[in-house]
């Protein structure tokens, strides 16, 4: 345990040098987005969306999609250039570090980061009027789930692919498509019934379903505890795969 | 026609990086079909006049004609004429050894069937005939190098830039660069070249100005250089003591010069023997005795010091 | 008697050809996965065009502009995304692609090395960046077309227009690029080309922004873009307008053209 917090402490005082880089991506945009969409294009949706106003029910959805997006970036580029370009997690593991250690400690930042921009993101909304219950401040730790169910399996992607090409392609064919689809912007019941359970499988769906009860304070579409026990599947899955690419990249 | 034309011309050549002079008035000429030498520490200016002469870096002050022409004016037409490899190579990653040929001859406007054989050519040259395929981060070191001069070659220059051309290579690499460099000099290729080795210096260079804090400080073939600047013979004693200084005054009058360093004695003198007969004479016993003849490092290090300079 | 090697003067073709010979160097560079990535860069628009434009399309229903037109959401914002493509296809070569040629692989000293000129290598890119971006522009195009969104004859228009938009993008990327200290830079480029995607009258029309942000918008290149494409494909046939719209965007094609250019020559010609 306290090897892999060192390893997060290795990462924390990276981000002491590019956290204001960082805010304009995982915060300022979002909020711009909030105001194009939410404000502006919710003014040409005079019957809002299922009873609630478009900017009350696009903002958890941006909210989970902002993290999902974070997370993407923290566990794709820096991954893979850790292993291929600056060789950082052989550095670490030339000292007395396990696998999991390296992994765990990357997990736990981006685990961090992402908190670290709902946090902000959620007191705007409120004072935008969209935050309508306590219960949103639930969407905290279920963002981290979120962000654990995403940035496991991503990083074990990233730790496999050697150019980063690839990583341009997961964003241009998994991550975009996801935050455009999976409920954020429009419900996804209104898409055809193929894509509708595609949306479904993806992590983002649920977290987007579990932010907007939360924000809402209303019972989710799903069962609650099956879509943490969804994310949780995703979570334990990727850290499984990633622990093992790790353990044979860094210890043969 | 045994005198040619100065292929390159320097007077009072100087270049300036906002306060700090690089280059600080140098005055030099290069012939046609020599292999002309700039030696000198890191920092001396070796590389900025390399870059002005590859027209790519705009002279301060002074006069520099290259192949007649004006660098400011005509650099395009200059740098059809030559070939340059760059102290680090600037390979093309995204392609493979032989694409990275004959992209490059494309930029002299090389037509596409002379560039494959060129470069087909070239790649047998320097060794790399089998790895044509490949792409170039697997190379080695030394492979990368000599496709960096590959490179230089494509558009047949009539002066190739070679600034440290071994710099970082294992020993079988630096000789076969050495050799393939020595090859293009026979064929007539002017080449000028930057180095801080002096084996190198001695191996490639018909003449040679060694620079310093950017100036010349001296000028010449290697065996005029050590002529001038140092002796015919070197003894290098050391002695079994906390301090070799002490020893500087008991061997005072031994040949020209009498040099200390933390590990040993260096005696500068025209006859070594002698010279270790006289030290015995005058009743030392140094732990080890090595009498060797004087090379260029000699004199590199007599006229730009021992300290280092980074 | 020495033979020397005679001067050998090598054909002087002028920038236009040198200027194609950096382009050719990027068509070679060329293959596996970096080549899907540029091909499949047509995807990001039509899925945008796909999920706001039908998508939230539905819950809006039909726009009606401020000329009294009524259209169909998608309709309306299809062409946006058009114009937002064209910019982003530019720009990613420009920005990213050229930095990093000119930062990390450090190839344009090679070139330099060569009669290649800085101008010359800034055309080049610019004419690599634009036959990807014409790609992209021209598959969008087809997608509008089959989806009912515009007619082919507006269509081919319209292409002409998204070139020039992509024109303009990429000679302006590519100054900026020359600014850009490090990778972090680009960070605020990106952030900037988003927020100029959210507010250039891309998914409402500028009429509804407050006068001020109104104005400040309508001096974008991006809301000129998509205010020529939009005349053209939806057809409100505002001539006069749609020509400031040129004129601005060649402006801006030129003043970054010479700007990165400069740019060039004060970086790699120290």
């Amino acid at each position: 345990m306290t090897a892999t917090l060192a390893v997060f402490e290795y990462h924390l005082v990276g981000y002491r040098r590019t956290w204001r880089g960082s805010v304009f991506g995982s915060f300022l945009l979002p909020l711009l987005t909030m105001l194009g969409f939410g404000v502006g294009v919710g003014a040409y949706i005079a019957g809002g969306v299922g009873g609630v106003s478009y900017l009350d029910y696009v903002v958890p959805g941006l909210l989970a999609s902002t993290v999902v997006q974070v997370t993407m970036f923290e566990t794709t580029w820096p991954v893979l250039g850790n292993f291929e370009w600056h060789k950082i997690y052989f550095g670490q593991a030339a000292a007395p570090l396990r696998a999991a250690d390296i992994l765990g400690g990357h997990l736990v930042f981006v685990l961090f980061r992402a908190v670290l921009c709902a946090a902000p993101f959620l007191l705007i909304a409120t004072l935008f009027g969209a935050v309508h219950s306590w219960w949103a401040l639930a969407t905290l730790p279920v963002v981290a789930l979120l962000a654990f169910a995403v940035a496991a399996p991503t990083i074990a992607y990233s730790a496999t692919v050697r150019s980063d090409s690839y990583l341009a392609l997961l964003f241009r064919f998994a991550v975009l498509p996801m935050s455009l689809f999976a409920g954020v912007f429009f419900p996804v019941e209104s898409m055809p019934v193929g894509l509708r359970w595609v949306a479904y499988a993806t992590p983002l769906w649920h977290g987007v379903d579990l932010c907007r009860a939360a924000t809402l304070g209303v019972a989710p579409q799903w069962s609650g505890w099956g879509h943490v026990g969804y994310l949780a599947l995703w979570a334990a899955a990727g850290w499984w795969l990633a622990r093992r690419r790790f353990q044979t990249r860094l210890f043969h | 026609m045994t005198e040619g034309r100065p292929l390159i011309e320097a007077t009072g050549l100087v270049k300036r990086f906002g306060s700090f002079t690089a280059v600080d008035g140098i005055d030099l000429s290069v012939r046609a079909g020599e292999a002309f030498g700039f030696l000198g520490p890191n920092g001396a200016g070796k590389s900025s006049t390399m870059r002005m002469i590859g027209c790519v870096s705009p002279v301060t002050a002074g006069e520099l004609r290259i192949l007649g022409l004006d660098p400011a004016r005509d650099g395009p037409a200059i740098r059809a004429r030559l070939g340059v490899c760059p102290q680090s190579d600037n390979l093309d990653p995204e392609l493979t050894v032989a694409e990275n040929l004959t992209t490059y001859a494309r930029f002299f406007g090389i037509p596409r069937k002379v560039a494959r054989a060129r470069a087909a050519e070239l790649l047998d040259f320097v060794q790399l005939g089998e790895r044509a395929g490949s792409k170039v981060e697997p190379l080695s070191g030394g492979m990368k190098r000599r496709l960096t001069i590959a490179r230089a070659l494509i558009n047949e220059p009539e002066v190739v830039l070679l600034d440290e051309p071994t710099t970082g290579l294992d020993p079988q690499a630096r000789h076969l660069v050495w050799e393939r460099l020595f090859r293009l000099k026979q064929r007539g290729v002017t080449l000028v070249l930057t180095t801080h080795y002096m084996d190198e210096a001695e191996q490639l260079c018909d003449r040679l100005v060694v620079m310093d804090a950017g100036r010349i400080v001296a000028e010449g073939s290697p065996r005029d250089l050590i002529a001038r600047h140092s002796t015919r013979e070197v003894v290098e004693l050391r002695f079994l003591a906390e301090s070799q200084e002490v020893f500087v005054d008991k061997l005072a009058g031994i040949g020209s010069r009498v040099e200390a360093l933390p590990d040993r004695v260096l005696l500068y003198v025209d006859d070594g023997d002698a010279a270790v007969a006289t030290v015995h004479d005058r009743a030392l016993s140094p732990a080890s005795v090595l009498v060797r003849r004087s090379s260029l490092e000699d004199v590199f290090l007599h006229l730009t010091g021992r300290t280092l300079v980074d | 008697m020495v033979a020397l090697v005679l001067p050998r003067l090598i054909s002087f073709e002028g920038p236009v050809r040198r200027s194609m010979s950096v382009a050719e160097r990027n068509a070679a560079a060329l293959r596996s996965a970096y080549w899907l990535v540029m091909i499949s860069g047509f995807v990001e628009p039509v899925v945008y065009l796909l999920s706001i434009g039908i998508g939230v399309g539905g819950l809006v229903g039909d726009l009606t502009l401020p000329s009294g037109a009524v259209v169909d959401y998608a309709a309306f914002v299809a062409p946006a995304m058009l114009a937002s493509a064209a910019m982003s296809g530019a720009l990613a070569e420009a920005t990213f692609n050229f930095f990093g040629k000119m930062k990390y692989m450090r190839l344009y000293e090679g070139m330099l090395a060569t009669p290649v000129r800085p101008f010359e290598i800034a055309l080049g890119e610019l004419a690599w960046a634009m036959v990807r971006g014409s790609l992209y522009s021209a598959a969008f195009l087809v997608v509008m077309v089959a989806l009912d969104l515009t007619t082919v004859g507006r269509a081919l228009l319209a292409f002409p227009a998204a070139v020039l938009v992509g024109f303009a993008f990429g000679s302006l990327g590519m100054a900026f690029s020359t600014f850009m200290r490090s990778w972090q830079d680009f960070d605020l480029m990106g952030s900037a080309q988003f927020a100029l995607f959210l507010f250039s009258g891309t998914f409402v029309p500028a009429e509804s922004y407050h006068p001020a942000l109104r104005w400040l918008v309508e001096v974008t290149p991006l809301y000129r873009a998509v205010d020529l494409i939009r005349g053209i494909s939806i057809g409100t046939d505002e001539v006069l307008g749609g020509l400031i719209d040129v004129g601005y965007l060649l402006l801006v094609t030129a003043a970054g053209l010479v700007i990165a250019g400069r740019r060039m020559t004060t970086l790699l010609c120290k």
